[in-house]
């Protein structure tokens, strides 16, 4: 009887396929929607764990002043960093796999007559290591350009695409500002930092020469740590916080003038937001699909006024109640989970494309596709359950009288 | 098949040969509406009905003879009074027990044919065997054999909407008989004939009466196809005004 029941269905949407079709768009609609938000969202999710590589395993940011706090706010001046900060890090705190001094100013980098207004960072060769980015091309700095300051420069992707074009930018002289200086190497491409900002516009030149010729003073702005594996980042965190504490010489209640960032800590909490923007993005998708679900309802409705005459014809004939009701339904549920079936589809697809755009990996998540499924087959019965109802308490005298 | 043991055996051969009564209407009354609006359309009917029988319901339009005939098809109950059919009370039945009566004992044709439309000649006779549970194979063979019957079988794969009107009717006899059933109610099957399509299908319901021992009570207008039956009421104003049966001069 179900197999029979099935059959009349299929028949019976096939019979009207262009309004079999409009009617599963809402549900087909509402799928695609949901699969391709929470794909794309997932996906978002894993790129930013990717990124946490993609900063340096295990790194910890040391700045002088107070940790901002969310956006704006005035900062107070601090004491800087010196290189003999960094030394004392090195020397004193074990667990700790490479650090590296930073200082950076935005100038403009000119070749022959293309510029491109970028930012000069002046650090050491532990940064590729603390920053885990090997290089494209050329070398690090000796460490005779290390010592004597000399103006020796490695170009990010974008700055050597900027720049450079096709051509190759080994051994090529730029200027930045008003000083020259060699390119020596280029870093591998990184792209975007998980706050959106390009991690390739850059040029990376020994730190003394940039604090000789370019800062004119003996400071650094930031030291990265990279803390060895195995070794838990808070302890290193705290350890830090403490050392630096006795070198400023702060009061032990007195409020720090430097702070010490968990830079996982951040990621994590970006990925936490993504998580709950992808739920919020499902959520408002999901609605679309109980309007799809209305418009089943509304379909079938119209179905059961027209075909009057054929559920008096089949009451006549000594079909029951439940019968009718079972015809009417599967009707609904096989137009939904067909709905559901080209929804799967299509969400699957889209969330391809979306993810290839967008630049997010795409993440394929069988979880969704069968909760969606299920969730289609769900609409099909409590959409279709109040017009099949209704067929089936038609009264055969008048359903038969119907014209 | 077990939903039929809900109901007292019947095989119209049987039922034919003992000539007892299948249908007994008691005193039925019908009312539609309440109070004011209250309309009496049958106000006392006594009517028994043997096996084997061939009956013509006559009267005039608003007389209540359809509303006998959804009665008798189990499509309605009465208001009072007592319907028998095979000796069981219907008016004590639940929706799903008449639904089986009909499925079981009852076959109907209509005026206006009332076919599937767009479904096949062959579908549509054997719409009645799917809520029966007959296979697939096995029903498709009955209905082979009753559109035989009423000389379609070439006409098999057609729809309603490209036979005539005389063979619409006869597709939808074929969708009665194919049950075997009882009883084949009949609410003015010539209406929208022609004499000669009409003649035809009187000619058919004649000749299962005879052979089969299919008992049939028929509405109709014209004395021309009552007197095809053996035995005519006239229902005048919700009362039975006369039966007599053919032949009989008033």
């Amino acid at each position: 009887m179900f197999g029979e029941t099935l059959l009349l269905a299929l028949r019976e949407i096939r019979r009207n396929v262009l309004r079999s079709s409009l009617t599963i768009l809402g549900v087909v609609i509402g799928v695609a929607a949901v699969i391709t938000m929470v794909t794309i969202g997932g996906g978002a999710t894993v790129q930013v764990a990717n990124q946490i590589k993609s900063l340096g395993s295990n790194l910890l940011t040391v700045r002088p002043g107070q940790q901002p706090r969310g956006p704006g706010g005035a900062r107070q001046a601090a004491k800087l960093f010196e290189v003999k900060d960094v030394e004392a890090i090195e020397r004193e705190i074990s667990g700790i796999a490479a650090l590296t001094p930073i200082s950076s100013k935005g100038m403009l980098a000119i070749n022959a007559d293309l510029n491109w207004s970028t930012v000069v960072t002046g650090t050491d060769n532990a940064y590729f290591k603390v920053r885990d980015w090997p290089l494209a091309n050329g070398r690090v700095f000796t460490d005779s350009e290390l010592r004597s300051g000399m103006m020796a420069c490695i170009l990010g992707a974008t700055v050597r695409q900027k720049l450079f074009g096709a051509q190759d930018p080994l051994d090529a002289t730029i200027r930045l500002g008003a000083l020259s200086c060699q390119v020596i190497g280029v870093l591998a491409p990184k792209g975007q930092s998980t706050f959106g900002m390009d991690q390739d516009d850059l040029v990376v030149i020994p730190l003394r020469a940039f604090q000789r010729r370019l800062a004119g003073n003996q400071y650094v702005d930031t030291i990265y740590v990279s803390v060895r594996d195995g070794v838990a980042t808070k302890k290193i965190q705290a350890d830090i916080e403490l050392l630096m504490r006795e070198r400023r010489r702060l009061a032990p209640r007195e409020e720090a003038d430097f702070y010490v960032m968990d830079m996982q800590q951040i990621v994590s909490t970006v990925g936490g937001a993504t998580q709950t923007l992808t739920a919020l993005l499902g959520a408002v998708a999901a609605v679309s699909l109980l309007v799809g679900g209305i418009g089943i309802m509304n379909i079938m409705l119209v179905s059961v006024t027209e075909r009057t005459r054929e559920i008096g014809i089949r009451l006549a004939v000594g079909a029951m109640e439940n019968e009718v009701l079972l015809q009417f339904l599967v009707e609904a549920v096989t137009l939904s989970l067909f709905g559901g079936m080209v929804g799967i589809l299509a969400g699957v697809g889209a969330a391809a494309g979306g993810a290839a755009l967008l630049n997010v990996p795409f993440v394929f998540n069988s979880w969704i596709v069968v909760v969606a499924f299920l969730f289609s087959g769900a609409v099909g019965v409590i959409f279709g359950y109040f017009p099949a109802r209704k067929a089936a308490q038609l009264d055969p005298i008048e359903a038969l009288r119907h014209e | 098949m077990t939903e039929a043991n809900v109901l007292p055996r019947a095989a119209g051969a049987e039922a034919a040969a003992s000539a007892s009564a299948v249908i007994e209407l008691g005193c039925v009354t019908k009312t539609y509406g309440t109070g004011q609006a209250a309309v009496q359309a049958l106000r006392g009917i006594d009517l028994s009905i043997d096996g084997g029988e061939f009956v013509a319901v006559m009267g005039p339009s608003g007389s209540g003879k359809s509303t006998c005939m959804n009665i008798i098809g189990c499509l309605d109950t009465p208001t009072s009074g007592s319907y028998l059919f095979e000796g069981v009370e219907v008016g004590n039945l639940s929706h799903r027990q008449r639904a089986l009566l009909r499925r079981h004992f009852l076959g109907f044709v209509f005026q206006g044919y009332n076919l599937l439309n767009r479904t096949s000649a062959l579908e549509n006779v054997e719409l009645p065997l799917i809520y029966r549970g007959v296979p697939q194979r096995e029903r498709r063979a009955s209905a082979l054999r009753a559109l035989a019957i009423v000389g379609l079988e070439a006409w098999a794969e057609h729809t309603p909407g490209e036979l005539s009107g005389g063979q619409q009717q006869r597709v939808a006899i074929a969708r009665a008989i194919v049950t075997e059933p009882t009883v084949i109610l009949a609410d003015e099957p010539t209406g929208n004939l022609d004499t000669a399509r009409s003649r035809e299908i009187m000619d058919l319901l004649v000749t299962l009466n005879r052979e089969r021992g299919i008992t049939i009570v028929m509405v109709t207008h014209e004395p021309d196809m009552a007197a095809y039956a053996r035995r005519v009421v006239r229902f005048v104003d919700g009362l039975v005004e006369s039966d007599r049966t053919n032949g009989e001069r008033v």
